[in-house]
């Protein structure tokens, strides 16, 4: 690689960084916002646990190529490829946050959550003063592990025309030339790398401190 | 005047039928320390449960202050009493101040008012908060942990303490140095304490009344200097089992 490929790709691998970057933000946004309300009501109602759980597993086995196919003749989905990937990403993301939720509350001591009715705090105050300030390292971490994986998984969105730095990956490959597989897929693994220690700081972060 | 606390025809099974509290009554009153004493598995901490329903009971009822705790509104009845565990009770995310301001905070009281009673309740329990009001429940001793769960059970003015084994993982020095202060406590603020343990010596220095449970019945319920002459068999085995280490030491030195 030298100047003059990176004059002619810069701009291109920028612009396709930040669509890649949106993809995968507005994905974990959906999945977050999914999943950890599911994940809180599951601890509530934990005969539903294995059943939801069973169904966010079977989601992640299905094959990403496979997944944007099947949304591609979607009604609404179809037009947009964008609106394919966020959908298809998002799903991805759903198991491990779902689980990590599930987990994180259902690990908290029980004699703290006792304590906390005994005191005489209302459901919502323990869940927001108790349950999610315990579980947020947790919560996190499932984020964390759904957003690493999720940035990977959005370079094959480019496959239904998605966009995001998998375009260069299928361009390259298709002209065989390394230097655009390269553009492409080293900005991704960067991105994957920047978004698992950000991620993983904000998650020390969150941890409840103990001995 | 009503009991503070009174316990009628009060059962809970479990599942399966085995009953852990078998037909109580008892009358707790005002201002009193009763001491519920008994071997593990005997239904003493259910029994305390009951009180703040925790546990609901499978028949009987439960009165504070002459009001059936099953029709009260949950949340109040509980603000109104306070609640002391062993060991694990205080909130890891908090600091101490927060964790004492718990129960105001909850209520929605302001922040000064919170941070101000919790200096209070710190400095009534013998901690000093410049010191500590700042500290996580890890930076902390398991004496001054409980002195903390004591205090933040006293943060709303509740008339009644529910202590299930509240010294139970301390050390024999710091569990007379806890109960020194708890009696001193008691003596100032007039509160109805009912207090679990599987400890005579506790049971016999903080009780007004001691409450013997045996496999969910109450078989003995006496003044602490009755309970010690008592010829009842179960309370005679657990005076006797309570005495050994001192009959063992004396045998030693008379050959």
């Amino acid at each position: 690689m030298n100047a003059s490929f990176f004059s002619q790709y810069g701009g291109e691998i920028a612009e396709l960084t930040v669509e890649h970057l949106w993809l995968t933000a507005a994905s974990m946004l959906f999945a977050a916002l999914l999943a950890v309300p599911v994940g809180i009501w599951l601890t509530r109602a934990p005969q539903w646990a294995k059943p939801v759980i069973a169904i966010a597993n079977i989601l992640e086995t299905i094959p990403s190529l496979a997944m944007f196919g099947f949304l591609l003749p979607l009604p609404w989905l179809g037009e947009r490829a964008a609106r394919i990937a966020v959908v298809a990403l998002t799903a991805y993301a759903l198991l491990p946050i779902l689980r990590n939720t599930y987990a994180g509350i259902r690990g908290i001591d029980p004699a703290i959550l006792e304590v906390a009715r005994a005191l005489g705090l209302t459901g919502t105050q323990r869940l927001f003063k108790v349950e999610l300030p315990l579980a947020a390292s947790f919560i996190l971490a499932g984020l964390r592990t759904a957003t690493v994986t999720c940035v990977g998984i959005a370079t094959i969105a480019a496959a239904v025309g998605a966009g995001g730095l998998g375009e260069l990956i299928f361009r390259g490959v298709a002209s065989v030339d390394n230097r655009l597989v390269l553009a492409g897929a080293v900005p991704a693994a960067l991105l994957a790398l920047a978004a698992d220690g950000l991620l993983g700081l904000a998650e020390r972060g969150l941890r409840t401190p103990t001995q | 005047m009503p009991a503070a606390i009174e316990f009628r025809n009060l059962s809970y099974a479990i599942q399966g039928g085995r009953l852990i509290l078998d037909d109580i009554s008892l009358a707790v009153e005002e201002g009193s320390t009763t001491v519920i004493l008994g071997r593990s598995g005997s239904g003493k901490s259910t029994l305390l449960r009951t009180v703040n329903r925790l546990i609901e009971p499978t028949s009987g009822t439960v009165l504070v202050r002459g009001k059936q705790t099953d029709t009260s509104e949950l949340i109040a009845l509980r603000r109104g009493i306070g609640y002391v565990i062993q060991e694990t009770g205080l909130f890891p995310h908090f600091t101490v101040e927060r964790n004492v301001g718990l129960v105001l905070e909850a209520a929605g009281r302001p922040r000064a008012e919170r941070a101000q009673r919790s200096r209070v309740l710190l400095t009534a329990v013998g901690l000093d908060p410049d010191q500590f009001a700042r500290r996580h429940p890890h930076q902390l001793s398991g004496g001054q942990r409980q002195r903390v769960g004591l205090a933040r059970a006293l943060a709303a003015e509740p008339e009644i303490l529910l202590m299930d084994e509240p010294f139970g993982a301390l050390d024999p020095l710091t569990r007379a140095e806890m109960q020194d202060m708890l009696r001193a406590l008691l003596t100032r603020l007039r509160k109805t304490v009912l207090l679990v343990t599987h400890d005579l010596d506790e049971a016999l220095y903080l009780g007004d009344r001691i409450v013997l449970l045996h496999e969910g019945r109450i078989v003995a319920h006496l003044a602490p200097e009755e309970f010690l002459r008592s010829p009842q068999p179960e309370v005679e085995n657990y005076v006797r089992a309570f005495h050994r280490g001192e009959r063992g030491a004396a045998r030693e030195r008379q050959p």
